[in-house]
């Protein structure tokens, strides 16, 4: 296809060149091409997708659109959509059809962009490497024998492998940077309570945040713009205006302060992956911004905290998934405490109970204290870190992840070694703080990630720099 | 040995707001089964509560009516454990920091007797739906029209000890909650419904005995059966040599007895913690200072103006003071100039007697405040007698119009004029010589019988005070 962005695909459609049906057309047909390959997509929806490009075409004809009308774009299956099957990667949700659209599916509806399907994931979210969903592992664009990451595995690889311009994905501890950065394209994670959680089926409630994932900045800039928003039925969904998520994209770097956390080059950063962010942070140097150190003196305990509040909620989130009202039911069961241990058994792949039997203990009588409170006062301490490097920062640069995407496989049976994927993700979602990965360099073939970690409700900023970084630099124009 | 029993008790007040405590749902009652739960009371997922404004506005009307501190900040905690019928798998209530701390109430015991009962807490929860055990052939049906239902759960200290006290208790929070608006208090429907903690120990003895819990008591009448029931029971266990244990007992109104439901070694471990999923809920003093103008008068302080302002008695203050809508009643007869011993008379005699036969409420019945009170201005100068004005209430009642024009249109008006009193008086002497001399020699009952044959005769319109009045004359002189 000749437009790979929706900065492109938008200025085309303005201009008459290419139809919504069109770009939703090649969309489908590159999806029906890779799909069968990669298992990006659990489902598909071309009818409803050709059904809204009609509808976007008519917008645009009568002059009545915005820069997104008619752009396709892939759901992570974990976001609610109203008729079509949500599954959260789970056997669990394999029939379950939401009555309603999640917030953010509306809103980009609402925007006027075309939903094409619903992409792989871990199962609830729970993953590093997309390996542990019930529709199969998805396979990285750039090398099929190595994982795309996780768990917004599904959607990284598709906008990797140009199926799709954009889509969305969750990052609980890392869910949208890591895979961004295994497939080499731009992702964000937005200032918690900035994207609605209503109707994204919920993992650990106090870190899960929606955003968007992309081929640059510029497009996660237009489509954070319509993602992001108050939403009354989302309590912890934050009261501010609509912002223009672009105002500073061309705005130089010059003066601009860029943290450089000591932490994130300690032991267990890849030498490879450490020496591509350091000469990207040249070129932000060269681009006018000022390097300066900070530190993180406890982001060696995000891993253990991440991994005490994550798995608590979640264990009391995924309590509802019974078997009595919808969802996976076992056969036959003889009584309700049969029904309940075989439906959940049955229904839930193992890295979902390993994180439910965490959390469970985790919440006991007698050990709250000592698991939860303990990782709530750590949660704090982290917040007050970021606040002091921010403080004389305007934003924190490091690796996204310690290393280049790793072998399927390779990792699946050791969970601590998973776990330490989201080394440098975790302590952002702990903090609230917005997070974006972008393509630095490469290691062997395969995309290395740049990490960039703003203040609280300033993606602008973020944004800014990463789209500076990607006129100077031609990494996320790499296509597999 | 003696002993003396300790009792706390927990109350669920179900508020009477128009929709659910987390979600948009309706919460009228007796519903089709799962046609007022959406996907918020499903535990659909993704879907995601808010906290109703409304309920939270009556939690603080509460705790100010019961002189509590209101929490400037308090949060929402799931409480966590599987049930068919608690859809999300948990149930998000208060835990470590309710919105109400701390008030108490004041009773009055059997023997006149004002006791505090101190209030350690009221928190706000949900709701949970109900499994319908009927109808399914062997399997249960759930109904979720219930489930997210706000409830304010009212605990109290262990201040209590006897069951006709905790009656009184729940009695007076009864009377509270429905005067306060924010409960319709329907126990059949289970919109107040009280868990106890009975314990007894050695008379004098400083330290609680082991409680027990007896659970979901939906009356008054089986609230006190079971805590003696309870009492009982374990005086005999600790008289025979044997223990109490703490457990949860479910009362059987049928056989009058606890049964153990679960002992605390299967308590289960609820697992509480914050829900992130709602913001503390955070409270101003502004809007503490707002609810507080809202405040009514508390049914204690209007039962007291009543009997001692007003002049009723006790009794009577108490039971008129009860319903909030019949104390305003009141007040509006006497507003209306209505004598108020009068007007509460007639309240607790023909206009209690009248509502229970048709069985209206005070805000239905035909009779308003101002007709009251022109009939018993009717009565007080002297228009009709009182025996009439029942007639005239019964007309009133009927839809027959007001006081004055039932007693002009029936010609009911009082006979004073003595010259026709006089007549009737002459004719019944004339016509009763026995009873006149034995009236004369002393047998004073005949006076009686003689008055009623000139009120007969006057079809009841005779001034009774002028007839023995004039009877005695004419007799005696």
């Amino acid at each position: 296809m000749e437009y790979t962005t929706i900065a492109q695909m938008s200025a085309a459609l303005a201009a008459g060149t290419v139809s919504s049906v069109e770009l939703t057309r090649a969309v489908l047909d590159r999806i029906g091409q890779l799909n069968p390959e990669l298992n990006a997509f659990i489902t598909v929806t071309p009818e409803q997708a050709l059904a809204a490009a009609h509808d976007a075409d008519r917008q645009i004809a009568i002059g009545k659109h915005g820069k997104l009308t008619g752009i396709p774009y892939a759901n992570k299956d974990i976001f609610c959509t109203q008729g079509v099957r949500t599954t959260c990667g789970s056997r669990m949700l394999e029939n379950f059809i939401a009555p309603y659209d999640a917030g953010a599916v509306e809103r980009l509806g609402t925007a006027g962009m075309v939903a094409v399907g619903k992409t792989n994931m871990d199962e609830f979210a729970m993953g590093s490497s997309n390996e542990t969903s019930y529709y199969g592992a998805v396979l990285n664009p750039w090398d099929k024998g190595c994982v795309p990451g996780g768990s917004s595995g599904g959607s990284a690889a598709a906008v990797a492998a140009r199926m799709v311009p954009m889509a969305t994905g969750t990052d609980t501890g890392g869910s949208i940077r890591q895979p961004a950065a295994f497939c080499g394209i731009s992702g964000l994670k937005p200032t918690y309570g900035r994207v609605s959680r209503y109707g994204m089926i919920a993992y650990a409630s106090s870190l899960d945040q929606g955003g968007p994932m992309a081929l640059t900045a510029e497009d996660l800039a237009l489509t954070l713009g319509a993602m992001a928003g108050h939403d009354g039925r989302d309590s912890t969904s934050v009261t501010r205006d609509a912002e223009d998520f672009t105002r500073l994209l061309d705005t130089s770097l010059a003066g601009l302060k860029v943290g450089v956390p000591k932490e994130f080059f300690a032991a267990g950063l890849d030498a490879e992956v450490g020496e591509a962010i350091e000469s990207a942070i040249g070129v932000l140097e060269r681009l006018g911004a000022r390097r300066v150190e900070v530190s993180l003196p406890n982001m060696s305990l995000a891993i253990p905290a991440y991994y005490v509040i994550a798995p608590a909620e979640c264990s009391s989130n995924l309590a509802r998934y019974d078997g009595v009202r919808y969802g996976y039911r076992c056969s036959d069961p003889v009584d309700l405490q049969d029904m309940y241990v075989r439906s959940r058994s049955e229904g839930f792949g193992n890295e979902v109970k390993r994180r439910i039997l965490v959390g469970t203990f985790a919440l006991s009588h007698g050990y709250y204290d000592a698991y939860y409170g303990q990782a709530q006062r750590i949660r704090r301490l982290i917040s007050r870190d970021f606040a002091n490097a921010l403080a004389q920062a305007d934003v924190l640069v490091g690796p996204t992840t310690p290393s280049t995407a790793f072998r399927i496989g390779a990792k699946s049976s050791d969970p601590i070694e998973m776990y330490l994927c989201d080394v440098y993700t975790t302590a952002v979602n702990l903090a609230g703080l917005p997070g974006a990965s972008i393509p630095a360099g490469f290691d062997n073939g395969l995309p290395v990630g740049m990490q960039l970690i703003g203040k609280a409700f300033d993606e602008a900023t973020i944004l800014q720099v990463a789209h500076q970084f990607q006129q100077a630099t031609d990494w996320h124009q790499r296509a597999p | 040995m003696q002993y003396e029993p300790t009792i706390g008790l927990e109350i669920h007040v179900q508020l009477s707001t128009a929709s659910k405590m987390f979600s948009g749902a309706a919460t009228a009652y007796g519903g089709t089964p799962n046609s007022q739960a959406c996907a918020v009371d499903l535990g659909l997922p993704g879907v995601l509560p808010v906290i109703n404004a409304e309920a939270v506005r009556m939690a603080i009307l509460f705790g100010l009516a019961i002189d509590a501190e209101i929490a400037p900040r308090s949060v929402f905690a799931r409480k966590n454990y599987f049930y068919p019928d608690l859809p999300k798998g948990y149930q998000i209530s208060q835990f470590e920091l309710p919105v109400v701390a701390r008030g108490h109430l004041d009773i009055a015991t059997e023997d006149g007797e004002t006791i505090r009962i101190r209030i350690t807490r009221a928190h706000l929860e949900e709701d949970a739906g109900k499994s319908l055990h009927e109808d399914f052939h062997g399997m249960t049906g759930i109904d979720l029209n219930r489930a997210g239902t706000p409830l304010l759960e009212v605990v109290t200290e262990p201040d209590l000890t006897c069951a006709s006290d905790a009656v009184a208790y729940m009695r007076a929070l009864h009377t509270l909650v429905r005067y306060l608006g924010i409960c319709d208090g329907n126990m059949q429907e289970g919109s107040f419904r009280c868990d106890a903690n009975v314990s007894v120990k050695p008379i004098g003895s400083t330290t609680l005995g082991t409680r027990a819990e007896i659970k979901n008591l939906n009356s008054f009448r089986f609230v006190e059966r079971a805590i003696n029931y309870e009492i009982e029971r374990q005086v005999e266990l600790l008289e025979s040599g044997g223990k109490v244990v703490q457990e949860t007992r479910l009362y059987d109104p049928d056989r009058d007895e606890t049964r153990s439901m679960r002992s605390k070694e299967d308590a289960q471990d609820y697992r509480y913690f914050p829900d992130p999923d709602l913001l503390p809920l955070d409270i101003s003093k502004v809007q503490i200072d707002a609810m507080r103008e809202l405040l009514p008068e508390l049914p204690r302080a209007r039962e007291q103006r009543f009997e001692h302002t007003l002049g009723l008695h006790h009794a009577d203050a108490v039971n008129l003071a009860r319903d909030r809508a019949v104390a305003d009643y009141l007040e509006a007869t006497i507003s209306a100039g209505g004598d108020p011993r009068s007007a509460a008379n007639w309240i607790l005699g023909e206009v209690f007697g009248a509502m229970n036969k048709d069985g209206m409420a005070i805000s239905e019945i035909p009779v308003k405040s101002e007709m009251l009170a022109e009939l018993l201005s009717a009565v007080s100068d002297g228009t009709i007698s009182g025996k009439i004005a029942k007639e005239v209430f019964e007309a009133m009642w009927q839809g027959e119009g007001r006081a004055r024009e039932i007693i002009e249109r029936r010609g009911l008006r009082q006979v004073n004029d003595t010259g026709a009193i006089m007549a009737f008086v002459d004719q019944v002497i004339a016509a009763n010589p026995e009873q006149v001399e034995q009236l004369k020699s002393g047998k004073d009952k005949v006076l009686g019988f003689l008055v009623g044959q000139i009120m007969k005769l006057s079809k009841g319109k005779a001034n009774p005070q002028q007839v023995n009045e004039l009877l005695r004359q004419c007799i005696f002189d």
